[in-house]
């Protein structure tokens, strides 16, 4: 059993949970990701790792309501345990595998959106960790959408954007990208993004037109997140790949976006899936 | 001589809309009947036909007198798992295939007297007495918990190792829980109940722990303080054709629609996990996974169609579940091979586009191989299309083991007593032979129980 020892409401329906599960803790790596499970009828439910302490042994996740299994998960308080916390799964960011003296020449723009923001935390904070202040944008719909703000100013310069100007760059991620680099002038040698799939493929096209290497971190659907189902393969670069054990993180100038948001949606409408056809006594809705 | 004795099984058409195990078992007066039957050759062929050369005429004859007891002692002997073994080894091409009754008559239920001796040693399990040797203060870690673990986990309990089984996923029995369906081996019954048997003997299991990522084995070695590594990690990667069409949404890996309905029971309401067989499945492949996932359509509600690209008489899959197969209603298209998976306009499968095949030469597996029909391509209008091609070892433990040597199919390279080329790390099972049958993973994993009971009775403690 894995016990939550601290919960907070990040925005609506969006909650981080820290978990301890020591061996967990003492292996992760920026990149990686867990699968929970929190009952014995639940699904296991891949959640990238979103900070870690290995001699404290917790990890922390964020998890965003959008259906039955993530519903069950934000309902769950301090004291509660998931029955499972295995990982951590995933190949490592691959900024991690950059020589010393080459990441501290590099400049790295992160872009983040929604519940893909807190994913990005760690990546920047090993990077801040390693004398390299990253460029992070974080979007959001609007002001009161934003999550890990102020937790990701201390590790980066941070460029805010949201849709309905209620606060920082008035418009999408892709026009903040594309602002920082045309019109002030940024200079980046990679990007990293993570968010809804829909941002990652626009973003992906903004900057293959800026030239500039960029990955994305997919979130695909999963069963086992060992490499034994398949059920989270993508098209990258027109070969097949299973983001379980080959990602989560891949070229975003070479990924199928169409292809994978498809199949993202494969179960949608699915009784046991769709919150709004659910009608349980889970009490969270 | 006295026919075969005929074993109850649920009628096709009830079962075919549930997941109770299709096979009822032989009674106690049906096993003794038919353990009757056994010549006690003195030259037993069924014997030496067994993967583990268990004392078939001994365990039989011990029944026929009435002493389930003594089978149980005898087949324990070599095998572990017998319950599991009498429901899914394949008897017709090993030890009833060599049965001498076979050649005029039909052979002895081999099989079906196993699971009963197997079934019968679970129930009594708590009374009986197992003998363990005292604690020697020696630990083994042992990576999975499919056959060939719990077999090398229970064998050096018994030696006296403290053993601690490492499993990925959240539930332990490897493939028998996550591959196997309900039908053909009951989880609660069956496999809950042998791995109850292993932790009674002190063999300690910890989930979600995935060897390669939570740890590594030289974490175990170096860090955990085991004293030698058993890799049992199975192979669990599935193969896909590489044809157009292939990541339509409704094609699954038969592991992934196998792992849903076996692993997170999605066939059952209360589950969370989401499952989709559509109105016609197609399942490529004829083994026994192909049998497995197209009975498990069949059960969610489809018409559940196999295609395979030989014929009949080449099926690998057990005899047993391709005539439980036919007697559901599956249908069987041999001589048909997949060339293209059709898509509609929202990217969901439509239809399987395939050409017939013909045989032509024997290949290097002495199967003649299929050669395509000129100008046969047809369609096969269906929702679901599942593939059920084989498996490989997982790559994670490969990649994170300096110095443990693999083949090019990514099977780890072991002796015959589970040996490789890393001193303390003995492997055994589909990860060293790729995909195989129970019996032989457990064979091996028992091998290596006594292959490093060696190794570490002539290496010097560390103190």
């Amino acid at each position: 059993m894995f016990k939550i020892t601290s919960k907070r409401e990040l925005a609506p329906r969006i909650t981080e949970m820290r978990v301890h599960a020591p061996r967990v803790a003492s292996s992760a790596r920026p990149g990686q990701f867990v699968i929970v499970r929190v009952d014995d009828e639940g699904e296991r439910i891949p959640l990238t790792i979103c900070d870690y302490d290995a001699a404290q042994g917790w990890v922390t996740i964020v998890t965003q309501t959008v259906g039955v299994s993530s519903a069950k998960i934000n309902s769950l308080e301090v004291g509660d345990s998931f029955i499972d916390f295995a990982g951590p799964l995933g190949r490592p960011s691959d900024l991690l595998d950059l020589p010393e003296e080459e990441l501290k020449r590099t400049r790295v723009l992160f872009v983040a959106g929604g519940v893909g923001t807190a994913p990005v935390y760690p990546q920047a904070k090993w990077l801040s960790e390693h004398g390299v202040r990253p460029d992070v944008i974080i979007g959001a719909r609007t002001k009161d959408l934003f999550t890990y703000v102020e937790e990701m100013s201390r590790v980066a310069d941070v460029y805010l954007a949201t849709d309905d100007g209620s606060a920082g760059f008035h418009g999408l991620v892709t026009a903040l990208i594309e602002d920082l680099i045309e019109r002030r002038g940024h200079c980046y040698d990679r990007c990293v993004v993570i968010g809804p799939m829909i941002m990652m493929k626009y973003a992906a096209q903004t900057t293959r037109r800026l030239k500039l290497p960029t990955v994305v971190s997919l979130n695909a659907l999963m069963v086992d997140g060992t490499g034994m189902c398949g059920a989270c393969r993508v098209s990258v670069g027109g070969q097949t790949r299973f983001t379980c054990v080959d990602g989560p993180e891949f070229d975003a100038h070479q990924v199928d976006f169409d292809e994978a948001m498809r199949r993202q949606n494969m179960y949608r409408g699915n009784p046991k899936t769709d919150l709004s056809r659910h009608h349980c006594e889970c009490g969270v809705h | 001589m006295t026919p075969r004795t005929p074993v109850r099984e649920q009628d096709p058409q009830e079962r075919a809309r549930n997941f109770k195990e299709v096979c009822l078992g032989y009674d106690a007066e049906e096993a003794r009947r038919e353990a009757g039957r056994c010549l006690n050759c003195k030259v037993p062929r069924c014997q030496s036909q067994c993967p583990v050369h268990i004392d078939i005429p001994g365990f039989i004859s011990a029944l026929a007198a009435g002493d389930t007891a003594g089978a149980a002692d005898v087949i324990s002997r070599d095998s572990s798992l017998p319950s599991v073994c009498g429901r899914v080894c394949p008897q017709e091409s090993q030890c009833e295939g060599a049965c001498v009754l076979g050649v005029k008559f039909e052979p002895v239920a081999i099989g079906k007297l196993e699971r009963y001796v197997g079934d019968w040693a679970i129930a009594h399990a708590s009374r009986r007495h197992v003998e363990c040797a005292p604690r020697n203060g020696r630990r083994v870690a042992v990576v999975g918990s499919g056959p060939a673990g719990l077999a090398c986990a229970s064998d050096l309990a018994r030696l006296g190792y403290e053993v601690k089984i490492f499993e990925a996923l959240h539930k332990v029995g490897g493939v028998l829980v996550y591959g196997i369906p309900e039908f053909r081996l009951p989880k609660e019954d069956i496999v809950a109940r042998e791995v109850e048997n292993v932790r009674r003997l002190g063999v300690e299991i910890e989930t979600d722990v995935v060897v390669g990522r939570t740890m590594t084995v030289d974490d175990l070695l170096d860090r955990e303080g085991f004293d030698a590594v058993f890799v049992g990690s199975g192979a669990g990667l599935p193969r896909f054709m590489g044809i157009e069409g292939e990541n339509l949404n409704g094609v699954f890996s038969a592991n992934e629609f196998l792992t849903r309905a076996n692993l997170m029971h999605a066939y059952q309401e209360e589950s969370d996990t989401p499952i989709f067989a559509g109105h016609r499945a197609v399942i490529v492949g004829g083994g026994n996974v192909a049998m497995d996932a197209v009975r498990t359509a069949k059960r969610l509600g489809a018409d559940a169609v196999i295609v395979y690209r030989r014929s009949e008489a080449e099926l690998p899959a057990r005899v047993e579940e391709v005539h439980h197969a036919r007697e559901e209603g599956i249908v069987f298209r041999m001589l048909t091979n997949p060339v293209r998976v059709l898509g509609d306009e929202n990217g969901w499968v439509r239809g399987l586009e395939c050409v017939e095949m013909e045989l032509g030469e024997p290949d290097a597996s002495g199967r003649r191989s299929p050669v395509v029909k000129e100008g046969s391509i047809f369609e096969i209008e269906c929702d679901v299309v599942i593939m059920a091609l084989g498996t490989s070892p997982n790559p994670l433990i490969k990649s994170t083991t300096a110095g443990l040597e693999t083949n090019r199919r990514g099977c780890i390279v072991a002796d015959e007593d589970g040996r490789t080329s890393r001193p303390g790390v003995f492997a055994g099972g589909d990860a060293v032979t790729g995909a195989a049958t129970v019996i032989l993973a457990m064979g091996a994993g028992r091998k290596a129980a006594r292959a490093i009971h060696d190794y570490l009775t002539s290496a010097p403690a560390e103190n």
